[in-house]
């Protein structure tokens, strides 16, 4: 009985080699048809400003093509030059659509920047606190709690009063919004597992501390911290668009999705709706397939979940 | 009182920290004179206004004479207004406070039945349309929203006006446009503006607070005693939940007038925030700082209020921890 | 006419795992005065049972089956509010955990005067007063303070005490009691045990008391009901079942109670679990734990003399298998 019960163990037909985590996670993913719905409109924005350049009807910041005669044509309609506008044209008879796509690519370029830079950060920070302990991590924590305790609009607007405007300046100000939730998830991720036996074993194998810290701590605390990345690039985004539509935050000449919706505001009053709107639009499709896919990953990557 | 009187130090201490910060943040960066200063003003002229100013002493004194002048309660004047800029900030309080105020009580009167409902009957329809609008008022930037809101209510439909606070009315000694018809119409939108996203919150807190109370055996219990359906949740379940929208509320009071900055840019409500936004595009520093301290304080006010309001709702939370 | 006659009572939950035959044709039934004790393993469907007498199973569970008489009036699947005037008021239910059964925020109190008011009409003053005396009744020293504190500030014992004295405030004709003293302590337990039959004796109030520990109520119930899986497979006087079980499942709980006149015996026990809920064996469910399985089991089992099992009558008598 016990012989049988051993031979069929090791028979290599009754194990299947273990699936690597990443196929799990795809496989996961899939099975959310809202999910792939947000992966696809995302993808899909990305492409459009990426390739805005190539693909819009109009370089809408060169002055050349623009044509006062055009100005706040109603979607559809087609301009003096011969061009339909199918989105309409703002004050100075631009192109929204290219406009919008122009945008994008500015809103995506500084959430992701500052997205990235905050991570980065925080996470160093937040490891080193976990890792160490003691006074190290009483000091980042203090500063994270408080920072935290602050309405990052409001944080983000003292330092914009303090800097002006400008790109680098709002990146920074993201940055500094950001860092504290990338640290304080860092550090609790880190501290649990820490405590687990492969830090153990590399630390008996006498392993430095930086190999330790980024070479097996890090891997392992990743997971949650993209899940908050992702979430995080939206709100960054958002953020951004709010600075620049109360005019703190990126200068006319680069003009986001939030200072397109500024500058269509004045028009909403006598209803030419669409250049406030449309832009409006895009940027929350962009938020939307963000959540949609940050929450399944979420789902996809938590732990309890897998089946 | 032990405990009073420690969160009191520890305020005292952040402000004290965050007025450090946030002076030497301005100090070191901008500077007034190249705005303040008419650029055609002769050499003397301009020298003569630093010192006036005070602007030419080093950082040091600078900072101790502003925090003894800020103990006096004296911030400086705009350099905008010429005005006392504490004063400036406080003339406007009132229309921020009454904004965050009907904001708040949109959110807790509209989400605590939503969310409870979403959370007593889940996977019904109504719910899984509570929740859908509760994920778009998460998402939806509030910037945005405002501008809807203004095209749709206002101008398409013409219910509400544009912009403006409207007439204010005077109730009891208080001075509000809550009070006045007309100020109501005012308030309603921008207040629904700076609702929405806590509204969301509300409903989820309450949603997932109703679903884990209802599962408890004193629901149960409550039901085997023949308590009518509308007592349980009313009293029981209501209680139980309240709690954690308590904290968010207390909170996110904070937030509120934070974010009041964009709606009242948006509606021109002349609050707080519309003058914060003016000031900081008009490098007026003494009005920058008065209004980064206040909110220091109403931050921590806040905070206080709400573990005091904790004890009330939940007897096990004692704010000694001695007693029981 | 007996006080509660349950007969052929299905209870079942309708999950997406499929449908739970958690209560599948149980008959009992109890007169007034009298202590019926329900013994089972958990998931045995005994704790459903009597949720199901108070009309309250949530969804997806669902009464499917089977009469529930209360008093001479059926009461399964009655309207909502119509159970609802029985609740509390003729019928009242102690729950397990006296931790969780009174809400935290209210205070005693009001929770008992709004159990009152739930079913009658009774100036405040008065219903107050009645509260006061209940918990004096119980066992609770100095009622007047205790009346005006929470929940939390009560010890285990003595907040199962609060929920029994909100039990009998309506003066019920019974009162179902769910594993009332398994969270509690060992004394706390015999004195619990005690509160309660002297106030079934002075109220002359029907008590089913479920339980999965018989030494419980070995001497305090007047009968007992052993309930294995979803169904009844024994009843008899609780004199009858300790010196003679029949059904080989009641002969493993009582062969697995330590007792005196075996002391430095080996304790029997019951091999394997209970089979699971969604697919039962179609024959006799204690069939593959029984020692005395044959082919015949494999059909379905009635209840015959009190007893569901074919065998009952071939197998050795129980002092022999003691021995």
């Amino acid at each position: 009985m016990s012989e049988t019960a051993i031979s069929a163990a090791a028979s290599p037909d009754v194990t299947p080699p273990p699936e690597r985590p990443v196929w799990r996670i795809i496989r996961d993913f899939r099975k959310s048809p809202l999910a792939l719905f947000g992966l696809a409109l995302l993808v899909v924005i990305i492409a459009a400003a990426f390739l805005a350049p190539w693909i819009t009807p109009q370089n809408p910041y060169d002055l050349r093509s623009l044509n006062i005669m055009d100005s706040r044509l109603a979607p559809g309609e087609v301009g003096f030059s011969g061009i339909s506008f199918w989105l309409g044209t703002d004050g100075q008879g631009r192109d929204m659509f290219s406009a919008i796509l122009f945008g994008l690519r500015i809103s995506l370029m500084v959430g992701l920047i500052a997205c990235t830079a905050a991570l980065i950060i925080g996470l160093t920070l937040g490891l080193i606190a976990a890792y160490f302990g003691g006074r190290i991590d009483t000091i980042v924590m203090r500063l994270v709690d408080l920072h935290l305790s602050f309405p990052p609009i409001l944080v983000a607007l003292i330092l914009l009063a303090i800097l002006g405007r400008g790109l680098e300046n709002i990146i920074f100000a993201l940055i500094i919004v950001q860092w504290a939730t990338f640290a304080r998830m860092a550090r609790a991720t880190a501290l649990s597992e820490r405590g687990r036996e492969y830090v153990e074993a590399a630390q008996s194998l006498g392993l430095s501390q930086t190999r330790i810290l980024f070479g097996h701590l890090l891997p392992n605390c990743l997971p949650p911290l993209m899940v908050l990345y992702t979430v995080e690039i939206a709100s960054a985004i958002a953020l951004e668009a709010t600075l620049s539509f109360l005019g703190v935050g990126l200068p006319a000449t680069q003009p986001s999705l939030g200072l397109l919706i500024a500058n269509g505001f004045q028009f909403v009053l006598s209803g030419q709706y669409w250049i406030s709107v449309f832009p409006g639009i895009a940027l929350l499709l962009l938020i939307v397939a963000i959540n949609l896919v940050g929450d399944r990953l979420r789902d996809v990557l938590n732990p309890r979940n897998i089946t | 009182m032990v405990y009073v009187i420690r969160r009191l130090l520890q305020a005292v201490f952040l402000a004290l920290v965050m007025s450090f910060l946030v002076f030497t943040g301005i100090f070191a960066v901008g500077n007034p004179v190249d705005i303040l200063i008419d650029p055609e003003a002769t050499q003397a002229e301009r020298v003569r206004l630093i010192a006036q100013l005070g602007l030419d002493r080093p950082f040091h004194e600078q900072y101790l004479i502003f925090l003894g002048n800020v103990l006096q309660g004296d911030f400086g004047n705009s350099f905008v207004y010429n005005r006392p800029a504490l004063g400036l900030i406080l003339e406007r309080m009132p229309a921020t406070l009454e904004l965050a105020f009907a904001a708040i009580v949109i959110a807790v009167v509209l989400g605590i039945p939503l969310g409870m409902y979403a959370g007593l009957r889940p996977g019904s329809a109504g719910s899984q349309a509570v929740m859908a609008g509760s994920i778009l008022g998460f998402s939806v930037p509030n910037f945005w929203q405002a501008i809807m809101l203004i095209m749709i209510f206002a101008v398409m439909l013409g219910w509400f006006p544009v912009s403006g606070r409207g007439q204010v009315g005077e109730f009891f000694g208080v001075r509000s446009s809550l009070f006045t018809l007309n100020g109501l119409q005012h308030i309603a939108l921008p207040a629904i503006n700076l609702a929405i996203g806590h509204l969301a919150l509300v409903i989820r807190l309450a949603r997932s607070g109703t679903q884990e109370v209802k599962a408890q055996d004193f629901i149960r219990f409550a039901r085997a005693k023949g308590l009518h359906e509308s007592r349980i949740v009313l009293v029981h379940l209501l209680r139980n939940i309240l709690i954690p929208i308590v904290t968010l509320v207390g909170m996110s009071f904070g937030g509120l007038i934070a974010f009041a900055v964009v709606t009242e840019s948006i509606f021109a409500w002349p609050g707080m925030g519309k003058l914060i936004i003016d000031s900081i595009r008009q490098l007026d520093r003494p009005v920058v700082v008065a209004y980064l301290i206040v909110i220091v304080v109403i931050f921590i006010i806040l905070n206080l209020l709400v573990d005091l309001l904790y004890s009330l709702i939940d007897p096990r939370i004692r704010l000694d921890g001695a007693k029981q | 006419m007996s006080l509660l006659e349950i007969d052929n009572l299905q209870t079942h939950f309708f999950t997406s795992g499929g449908v739970v035959k958690a209560v599948d044709g149980v008959s009992y039934h109890v007169n007034r005065g009298e202590v019926l004790a329900v013994v089972g393993e958990s998931g045995s469907g005994k704790s459903v049972t009597g949720l199901s007498v108070m009309g309250l199973i949530d969804a997806p569970g669902r009464v499917v089956g089977g009469s529930i008489r209360f008093d001479g009036r059926e009461i399964a699947n009655l309207p909502s509010h119509e159970m609802r005037q029985l609740r509390g008021a003729r019928i009242a239910m102690i729950f397990q955990d006296p931790m969780m059964t009174l809400n935290p925020v209210l205070r005693v109190d009001t929770q008992m005067v709004e159990t009152i008011h739930a079913h009658r009409d009774m100036p405040k003053q008065e219903a107050w007063a009645l509260c006061r005396d209940t918990l004096g009744r119980v066992g609770i020293p100095a009622p007047d303070e205790r009346m005006c504190a929470y929940p939390h500030q009560f010890s285990g014992g003595m907040r199962q005490r609060v929920a029994i004295a909100i039990a009998l405030l309506n003066k019920p004709d019974l009162i179902i009691a769910d594993e009332p003293t398994t969270a509690l302590d060992v004394t706390i337990q015999a004195q619990i045990l005690h509160l309660m039959q002297g106030l079934v004796e002075e109220d002359g109030t029907g008590l089913v008391w479920i339980t999965h520990d018989l030494s419980v109520v070995a001497g305090f119930a007047d009968r007992v009901a052993v309930m294995y899986a979803g169904e009844i497979v024994e009843q008899a006087t609780t004199d009858g079942l300790i010196e003679a079980p029949q059904h080989p499942y009641s002969r493993g709980l009582i062969g697995s109670v330590p007792s005196r006149n075996r002391r430095g015996a080996r304790l029997a026990q019951i091999p394997g679990g209970a089979p699971p809920a969604v697919n039962r064996p179609v024959g006799c469910r204690f069939a593959p734990r029984c020692a005395y399985r044959m082919e015949g089991c494999a059909a379905p089992q009635v209840l015959r003399d009190n007893v569901r099992c074919w065998r009952a009558a071939d197998l050795p008598a129980f002092e022999e298998v003691l021995a």
